[in-house]
């Protein structure tokens, strides 16, 4: 009786339900076409303007092709080229914070993961070093503000142990300053690439380090044979996505500085000067560089993508290359 | 016997790779609370009290301050917590919605042009809204909706990546007999995905809910574009403004406190279900 009324209702299959798969797309389209798509286009349209405002005098909107770019890119009366110096500031300042984190990370990941040393309190560890992921930037930045400024704690307790002298600030040398959003950009980022490198590294077949190690692999062998390069795609892709992110190093470096990149420019980043355009309503400037900011990450953006659609086409070609691998 | 002293070997160097290993998450672990400690304790302290430097314990200005920062004329804390509440909770329940929608759309149903709808939302997945900005500013102000909550909130609805976890966590949880055996028994598309789909995914939905919650909340760049007027104002602008304002005249233990308002609903958030977000954090990215 059963299979019969399934059999029946089977028929029911050769109906469309195709316009359903549009019907639940839609709303996302069309949020990306109203909030994200349109406003691109617009943005590289402004690129190609003199649009700006000098005093109270509205200049433009004039055609005026690449010039914005030009002017970007033409040394100021000093001899630097502005846009230069500001990727130049953003990349450091990225890379002080990106190489302990990725350092610390791996180095957590390969503790916690790690049978012999058999770590406690691993949820313990884990919820406190990914707490400052989920902080507020411009908080956070605040904070360190109010910390490290002349009358704050952090001078007075350095001063009372004789570490630095009382008329030092913080906040007028460039290496504690860049020092200390890369200390931010680490503290915030590190537990996250923890996490995910552990994860990664317990999708590691077990088996391999087992047969390694009977082999007679020590601990270094194991884990630059073994493990790092399984552990190499996961390991760029995090690369990569902070790569991004380093780009868009923007609210830390803002709120600590208030947006002038103090001392003398120094820690002045990409999305800083694209902002000062932005709350300046300077928009040909602000297009050209955001049309920039667009292509750098838009390179970065597709390796990235080329890695997410690899892993999801593997699962099935997987186990071709193996059998393959023997042969 | 050689055998015997071996093992004993390594059992001391084991003992001494695990003090060095707890000696580096102590010291991380320290760094990671230190300063938040440091926040907590100074906005216990008066003004005056700040004044005299560095404090290990709390003082007894806790609540005074609490008082003062709520009540404070210049920023208007509370109306920045409720505004940044609506927008987070909004863009939360919008974001996880529509991209569980968006998801299922691609997942359970066969149409033309889907794969190529599927490879764009992966392509644009890595692009950040720094770069529409100018673009999304400019619309905004024209439309009158730059002191509005709705640019705010609705972008939301297109998020690539909580699509990307949903779509994952649906080809995981999701079998599709379950679709075709609501169909047989009568029920409408969206019904059926509102009241059989949605529950089933509701682990993936509470992470990706308190995800974008928090990111919302924390959102800086956006926002300081487009808010001007005074109670629109969220609560990353108003820390902001903290920084900019005539620093020597601030009580200080305000300060502290504004700080510590700021980041207190996500910690909560956070304390209470750390384990599930723990967990959240790996999904939707390239596995090994």
């Amino acid at each position: 009786m059963e299979r019969k009324i399934r059999r029946k209702d089977g028929s029911l299959r050769s109906v469309s339900y195709a316009k359903w798969g549009y019907i639940f797309i839609v709303p996302f389209f069309l949020a990306y076409l109203i909030f994200t798509l349109v406003p691109q286009f617009l943005t590289v349209y402004n690129s190609f303007f003199e649009n700006y405002q000098d005093g109270l005098n509205q200049v433009g909107p004039n055609y005026v092709g690449l010039d914005n770019y030009k002017t970007l890119f033409t040394p100021d009366s000093a001899g630097t080229v502005r846009i230069v110096k500001y990727v130049a500031n953003t990349m450091i300042m990225w890379f002080a914070g990106a190489v302990p984190q990725f350092v610390i990370a791996l180095l957590l990941a390969i503790f916690f993961t790690s049978y012999r040393l058999n770590i406690k309190g691993q949820g313990f560890f884990k919820t406190v070093i990914y707490m400052p992921n989920l902080i507020m930037a411009a908080a956070f930045s605040m904070l360190f503000f109010t910390l490290f400024s002349r009358v704050g704690p952090i001078q007075a307790l350095l001063v009372k142990n004789g570490w630095i002298d009382a008329s030092f600030d913080f906040f007028s040398h460039r290496i504690t300053v860049r020092g200390m959003i890369a200390t931010m950009n680490f503290l915030m980022w590190f537990g996250n690439t923890t996490i995910v490198l552990m994860a990664g590294i317990m999708g590691i077949d077990q088996a391999l380090f087992e047969s390694a190690t009977l082999d007679g692999a020590n601990a270094w062998q194991v884990f630059f044979r073994v493990t790092m390069p399984l552990l190499m795609p996961i390991f760029v892709y995090c690369l990569i996505t902070a790569m991004i992110g380093g780009i868009q190093m923007f609210d830390v470096p803002q709120v600590l500085t208030k947006g002038n990149g103090a001392p003398d420019e120094t820690t002045r980043t990409l999305v800083m000067y694209l902002n000062n355009y932005l709350t300046n309503k300077n928009y040909g400037m602000a297009g050209a560089i955001s049309v920039i900011i667009f292509i750098v990450t838009g390179a970065l953006g597709g390796v990235v993508y080329k890695m997410l659609v690899k892993q999801y086409k593997e699962p099935q070609r997987q186990h071709r290359r193996r059998k393959g691998d023997v042969l | 016997m050689r055998a015997l002293s071996d093992n004993a070997k390594g059992k001391i160097k084991l003992t001494i790779l695990r003090v060095i290993v707890y000696a580096i998450l102590a010291f991380l672990v320290f760094l990671c609370l230190f300063f938040f400690y440091l926040m907590i304790i100074n906005a216990s302290r008066s003004n005056a009290q700040l004044a005299t430097g560095f404090e290990i314990l709390p003082k007894e200005h806790f609540i005074d301050n609490l008082v003062n920062a709520w009540n404070d004329a210049s920023i208007n804390i509370p109306r920045g917590m409720l505004n940044s509440l609506i927008i987070a909770l909004a863009t939360a329940v919008l974001t996880t919605y529509f991209s569980a929608l968006t998801a299922y759309g691609i997942h359970a149903y066969d149409f033309k042009g889907k794969k190529f709808v599927f490879t764009f939302i992966m392509a644009i997945m890595m692009i950040p809204a720094q770069v529409s900005a100018l673009g999304f500013v400019q619309m905004m102000n024209k439309f009158n909706m730059n002191n509005s909550y709705i640019p705010l909130i609705l972008p939301g609805m297109a998020a690539p990546v909580v699509f990307f976890y949903m779509k994952q966590y649906m080809e995981s949880v999701l079998p599709l007999d379950i679709v075709a055996a609501a169909r047989v028994d009568g029920s409408g598309e969206f019904r059926t995905f509102n009241t059989i789909v949605l529950p089933l995914l509701k682990p993936a939905i509470a992470v990706q809910m308190i995800f974008s919650f928090v990111s919302s909340w924390n959102n800086y760049f956006i926002p300081a574009l487009l808010l001007d007027k005074a109670e629109m104002k969220t609560v990353p602008i108003m820390i902001a403004q903290l920084r900019s304002a005539d620093y020597s005249k601030f009580d200080m233990g305000k300060v502290y406190m504004f700080i510590l308002l700021a980041i207190l609903p996500v910690m909560l958030v956070y304390i209470i279900l750390s384990k599930s977000i723990i967990k959240g954090v790996t999904a939707g990215s390239v596995k090994g």
